[in-house]
């Protein structure tokens, strides 16, 4: 067994693990093997709005008029704009260094929350507008199937939320990350800002899924 | 290798050590983690068997005196919900498997030792979250939370029922990950993919399934949840929703979840099969690659829970084939096992006979399932005790066989305590004949028409319920038994040796029960999976009797 790792990176070698390469893939996969977790989850939640879509278009495409593609548009930007500064972030970790690691986390962690207000802008406009799907509140529609409505709007708000709070998880993550980093308890180890990176970069992708179905398909 | 020479008989067993509560809540030791496991999964099943005894009792007379209706749905969604969600998908898996996956290897622990304590933790605040549904009045929705029962027309604790099943999805999403990834990335030197363990070969597709199905399960009882709480409209046929659809995402998982139950069980019977022939498994890469198949096989199966659905005739068919495709690797394995017995020198211990009466009752599961996936015969029995019947054989018969079986075979291994042979070869029997005399009755009158989640029926049926209700008092004493003389061996039972059953596998060249760090210096393997003339740790190989405890076969390892 190969014992010549340093100093440094044996303080950072679980116990379970034989040396840090191991350590690294093991990190690696785990995250991978749970991001495929996560693409069943939204998948099934993205196929059952197609299917519904796909019976109900008149509907849902009057639905997707409602909503703001500048609005979203802006949001798409905010995101991708924040997987670069990931990847920045990524990329001065793995050189280490370690203080621009961690402003381009915190750089990162920012662009997100700038997501999480716009949505929570928009979601503010569909209030006033009377197109929140929940029972009891008055829904205000004008088109010939106000149920097919409220079924549009229920996915939207599911699917939009689910993804926010994916958002929301990864910017509490990315804090306590910027911070380890910042302390530069991790050291040459840039492994945990890379698998935060993967999921980050997750939740941006499903957003860019989300994007085209909900707010982009308008003829 | 640089060896630091210890022995590795002057530290504590990995039950040693600290005797703290809190040493053990905090624990991250794979080992601690499973026996935790153990002890919940354990009282969930005395849970669960309670709710099944008070079915069984209701049953016994045609008219409705036990319970009320409405007691009665409550009571069978209790049994179901409990014994799936809390028993049998963590059951192998985060008790044997957990204990086992890394010792078999030749790994320190799994990868992730703090996120499979937390996945005990959220299994525990799922079943709090259950019991608490349980105290509130429970549900009466079935545990498949079918729309518009679940949703519109459920007069329980839907909500609830769903965040505990939800919650306890997310601990076995985790023991999946730990799972693959300390497979891939934790074996030690020589213990390539084809010297596993066929145990360990039947967790990795186990895991698959837990990985890829379980979010899907998550999200339509999300879903269901959503629209109850809310009123989303997604699965509501008032708005223009599709309860069809929640079947479909239900059962999506569902099936799989019956192999997520099922494999771990085939994966501790190629281990009983392989040790108490005392011979290599027959077949040992169609074996391992069955259990693949059967993963693979079982994610395209799910439409034949619902034939009788609005689901096309074409699909069905399609589905119907498919079904008796996943027969195949499920056969393989049986025509296997068999093989490996045959001319064999076979030890009638405790462990074999309950490995044998997995290969009883799972045969007649099975061979029942491949009758259920024909279309016409299916749309007769649909919902009736035959399907009952067929899924108990199958969940239940093997499954808790397999579980039992395995619990014999490794409790020396575990708790370094040997249990009496006669009282566990008595169990076994009552167990196999209990079991039978519960739910083969069941399909003669589930065939004649008897539906199923009925509290009253016709009194022509009374014969079948009362054999059926006699048959589980005898299974109940049957799945006691092990509770009594296993907890007595905890104190009393003679000391085991390292390798009690002179069995092949890396796990046996630790001491019984292993130190906290399970091996003093990794093991390299050196010899393939069931071999005995290369094994360190068997008799064949180093001429001692197995009952020596020696501490040096491990130095022999490498």
């Amino acid at each position: 067994m190969n014992h010549s790792h340093t100093a440094e990176s044996d303080a950072r070698l679980f116990h379970q693990f034989a040396d840090m390469e191991q350590q690294h893939e093991s990190w690696s996969l785990g995250m991978w093997v749970f991001l495929a977790s996560e693409v069943l989850f939204f998948g099934a939640l993205i196929f059952s709005f197609l299917l519904y879509r796909s019976v109900y278009w008149p509907t849902f495409l009057e639905g997707t008029h409602e909503l703001d593609l500048v609005i979203g548009g802006i949001n798409t930007a905010i995101l991708l704009t924040s997987s670069f500064t990931m990847v920045l972030a990524v990329y001065t970790a793995q050189n280490g260094n370690h203080r621009m690691a961690a402003f381009w986390l915190i750089v990162t962690s920012l662009l997100g929350l700038a997501f999480i207000g716009v949505k929570i802008h928009e979601y503010g406009l569909k209030w006033e507008h009377h197109l929140i799907p929940i029972q009891g509140l008055e829904f205000e529609w004008h088109g010939e199937h106000p149920q097919q409505a409220r079924m549009f709007f229920s996915f939207y708000f599911t699917l939009t939320g689910l993804h926010a709070l994916h958002v929301l998880v990864g910017i509490l993550a990315i804090w306590v990350v910027a911070y380890r980093v910042a302390k530069n308890h991790f050291g040459n180890d840039y492994m945990p800002v890379e698998i935060m990176g993967l999921y980050w970069h997750f939740v941006d992708l499903v957003w860019i899924f989300l994007y085209p179905i909900l707010y982009l398909f308008r003829a | 290798m640089n060896r630091i020479a210890t022995a590795a008989s002057e530290e504590p067993s990995y039950l040693g050590g600290e005797h703290s509560i809190k040493s053990w809540l905090l624990t991250k030791d794979h080992k601690r983690i499973a026996v935790l496991y153990l002890i919940s999964v354990t009282l969930f099943f005395i849970v669960g068997g309670i709710a099944a005894l008070l079915v069984r009792l209701e049953l016994l007379t045609p008219a409705g005196d036990l319970l009320t209706a409405d007691g009665y749905n409550r009571a069978f969604t209790v049994h179901g919900i409990v014994m799936i969600f809390f028993f049998l998908i963590p059951g192998i898996p985060a008790v044997l498997g957990n204990f086992l996956i890394p010792l078999m290897i030749g790994a320190r622990d799994l990868a992730f030792p703090r996120i499979n304590l937390l996945s005990w933790y959220l299994y525990i605040v799922g079943g709090l979250i259950a019991v608490v549904t349980i105290l509130l009045g429970g549900v009466d929705t079935g545990w498949t939370f079918y729309t518009p029962y679940s949703s519109v027309y459920a007069n329980g604790a839907v909500v609830l029922t769903g965040l505990a099943a939800f919650v306890a999805g997310f601990s076995s999403i985790l023991t999946g990950l730990n799972f693959i990834v300390t497979i891939h990335k934790m074996r030690a030197p020589g213990m390539t993919w084809f010297r596993l363990p066929l145990f360990v070969w039947a967790h990795y597709a186990t895991s698959l399934i837990q990985m890829l199905a379980t979010p899907v399960v998550a999200l339509a009882i999300l879903l269901v949840v959503i629209e109850r709480a809310f009123g989303f409209g997604i699965f509501d046929p008032a708005v223009g929703g599709d309860p069809v659809l929640f079947q479909h995402l239900f059962w999506f998982y569902s099936h799989p979840a019956v192999y997520i139950m099922l494999l771990p069980g085939m994966g501790v019977m190629s281990e009983l099969m392989a040790a108490f022939s005392r011979r290599r498994v027959f077949g040992y890469h169609i074996i391992a690659f069955s259990s693949l198949a059967i993963a693979a096989l079982g994610f395209l199966v799910w439409g034949h829970h619902m034939f009788v659905s609005s689901q096309s005739p074409y699909a069905g068919l399609v589905f119907s084939i498919l079904t008796m495709m996943v027969a195949a690797p499920s056969a393989i394995k049986v025509f296997n096992w068999t093989a490996t017995l045959h001319k064999a020198e076979v030890r009638f211990d405790a462990p074999m006979l309950y490995a044998l009466g997995f290969l009883g009752l799972f045969l007649i599961g099975g061979l029942t399932g491949v009758m259920l996936g024909t279309l016409g015969l299916d749309v007769h029995v649909h919902d009736t005790y035959f399907v009952v019947a067929h899924f108990h054989y199958v969940m239940v018969g093997a499954v808790v066989m397999a579980f039992l079986g395995g619990l014999h075979f490794w409790w020396p291994k575990m708790f370094g305590r040997m249990y009496p042979q006669l009282p566990a070869r008595i169990s076994a029997v009552l167990i196999f004949i209990g079991f039978n005399a519960t739910f083969f009755p069941q399909f003669v009158v589930g065939y004649l028409g008897m539906p199923r989640r009925y509290w009253e029926y016709v009194p022509e049926f009374q014969i079948y319920h009362v054999m059926s209700t006699m048959g589980s008092f005898v299974l109940g004493v049957g799945y006691l038994l092990p509770l009594i003389y296993l907890l007595w061996s905890l104190r009393y039972g003679e000391k085991a040796s390292e390798n009690p059953w002179d069995a092949v596998g890396v796990e046996w060249l630790t001491p019984s029960p292993p130190t906290s760090h399970n091996f003093h210096e990794t093991p390299t393997v050196v010899w393939e999976a069931y071999e005995h003339e290369m094994f360190p740790g068997s008799e064949v190989a180093s001429g001692r009797p197995a009952a020596v405890p020696s501490h040096s076969r491990l130095a022999e390892a490498d």
